[in-house]
C-alpha cells in the first residue's frame, strides 16, 4: 500500500527529497493539490498522500494546515524574549512557558559568555507592546521567573519573511506560477 | 501602520482560526474543508486565493518540525545603526535566509537560516562575517519546549 517514501534514498533526487522540496512552499490552490504536486515530482495522488502521511509518521512534520502571518492580522507586536535559566531547571522551566498559547516558540538555546548570557527563547505575540509586556509579566508570576534575568527584543522590521527551505528547489509547485510582491513584503527568491 | 485587523467574513475566520493544522490528507482537502464549513469548494479556495493575496495567509502548507530535515540556526548580529539597512539587505539575499528582522537591542539583526547540511550552513555564516567584517553570533536550537498546535486567534 502507498509508497514508503522514507524507506527511499534520502539523497538528492530520492523521493522524499522530491517531496519536501515539492510542499515546503505551499501547496497548490487548486481542487486536488496532492494529485498537482505529484504531477511534478513523478508520483500518484495516493503516493503523494501517504508520503505526507509517513513525514508525520517520521515526526518530520509538525503541522499542515493554513500558516498565518500575525503581523498582517493585527498582531503587530511581537518579542522575543530571552531567559538566563540556571541549565538544571531548564527541563522545569522550558515546558512551564512552552504551554501558554501566546508562546509561540520556545527553545534551549546556547549561551556565548560573556556577550550572551540568554539560554532560553520564547517568543511571544500580541495586538501592542502593552499587551506583550502583560503576557510576559504572566508568564513570570505563572512559572515563578521572578530572579530570573531576562530581556524582550521587540521586532521593529521585518525584512523578510517565509517558510523555511529545507532542500534546494527544485521545481515548487507553487512557485511556478507568478505572484505579486504583496504590500509590505519584502520577500525575494 | 494601521494596527487594526482587516475586515473578514466569517468563512476567512474559520478557515484562519480551524485549519492550522489537520489538512485533510484525502484528495479533495479544500472539498472537505468546504463541507465543515457549510460551503462550497470553490468559496473555501477563492477565500484563501485572497487571504495569501492580502498576505494574511502565507501559505497553506506543512510546518516541519526544526533540524529533522536539514538544518537551521538563529543568527544574530550587532549591526552599527548606520549599517543595518545595508547589512539586512545582504542578508536577505540568501535564499537560505528565510526570516530576517530587526529588533531593540544591541544584537539588533535576527535572522534564521536553513541549508541541507551543517556545512553549507555555517558557510553561510561565514561569508556573512567575512563580507560584513561583523560577528555572527550562532544560536542554534538544542531542544523544543513547544509543541506547534497553531496560534490561537481572537477578532474584535
Amino acid at each position: 500500500m502507498g509508497l514508503n517514501v522514507t524507506q527511499l534514498p534520502m539523497g538528492e533526487g530520492g523521493a522524499r527529497q522530491r517531496l519536501i522540496a515539492a510542499i515546503q512552499g505551499g501547496l497548490p490552490l487548486a481542487p486536488r493539490p496532492y494529485a498537482a504536486i505529484g504531477e511534478c515530482i513523478g508520483l500518484s495522488e495516493q503516493e503523494v498522500i501517504e508520503g505526507i502521511r509517513e513525514l508525520f509518521e517520521q515526526q518530520l512534520l509538525k503541522r499542515m494546515g493554513v500558516v498565518v502571518r500575525h503581523r498582517a492580522l493585527g498582531y503587530r507586536s511581537n518579542a522575543m524574549v530571552v531567559w538566563d535559566i540556571p541549565d538544571e531547571r531548564l527541563d522545569e522551566l522550558g515546558p512551564c512557558m512552552g504551554r501558554f498559547s501566546f508562546v509561540t516558540l520556545c527553545y534551549h538555546r546556547p549561551r556565548h559568555l560573556p556577550v550572551w548570557p540568554y539560554n532560553l527563547f520564547t517568543m511571544i505575540h500580541g495586538r501592542d507592546r502593552e499587551e506583550v509586556l502583560s503576557r510576559i509579566d504572566d508568564l513570570v508570576a505563572s512559572c515563578g521567573l521572578e530572579a530570573v534575568p531576562h530581556e524582550a527584543l521587540f521586532s521593529r522590521r521585518c525584512f523578510k519573511q517565509r517558510g523555511a527551505r529545507y532542500v534546494a528547489e527544485a521545481r515548487s509547485v507553487s512557485d511556478r506560477e507568478a505572484r505579486p510582491l504583496q504590500a509590505g513584503e519584502k520577500v525575494v527568491i | 501602520m494601521t494596527t487594526a485587523q482587516p475586515s473578514l467574513d466569517e468563512i476567512q475566520r474559520r478557515l484562519l482560526n480551524d485549519f492550522q493544522h489537520g489538512l485533510p490528507l484525502t484528495p479533495r482537502p479544500f472539498e472537505h474543508m468546504a463541507r465543515e464549513l457549510g460551503t462550497t469548494e470553490e468559496a473555501v479556495l477563492e477565500s484563501l486565493q485572497e487571504l495569501q493575496q492580502a498576505g494574511i495567509v502565507s501559505r497553506v502548507g506543512p510546518v516541519f518540525h526544526p533540524n529533522r530535515v536539514g538544518v537551521s540556526t538563529l543568527a544574530a548580529m550587532a549591526v552599527p545603526a548606520e549599517r543595518l539597512a545595508g547589512v539586512a539587505e545582504l542578508v536577505s539575499a540568501y535564499p537560505e535566509v528565510n526570516h530576517n528582522y530587526e529588533r531593540e537591542h544591541a544584537y539588533n539583526l535576527w535572522f534564521v537560516v536553513t541549508a541541507p547540511n551543517e556545512r553549507a550552513l555555517l558557510g553561510v555564516l561565514d561569508e556573512i562575517e567575512a563580507r560584513t567584517g561583523l560577528r555572527v553570533l550562532d544560536l542554534p536550537m538544542l531542544d523544543d519546549y513547544f509543541i506547534d498546535l497553531g496560534f490561537r486567534l481572537t477578532w474584535d
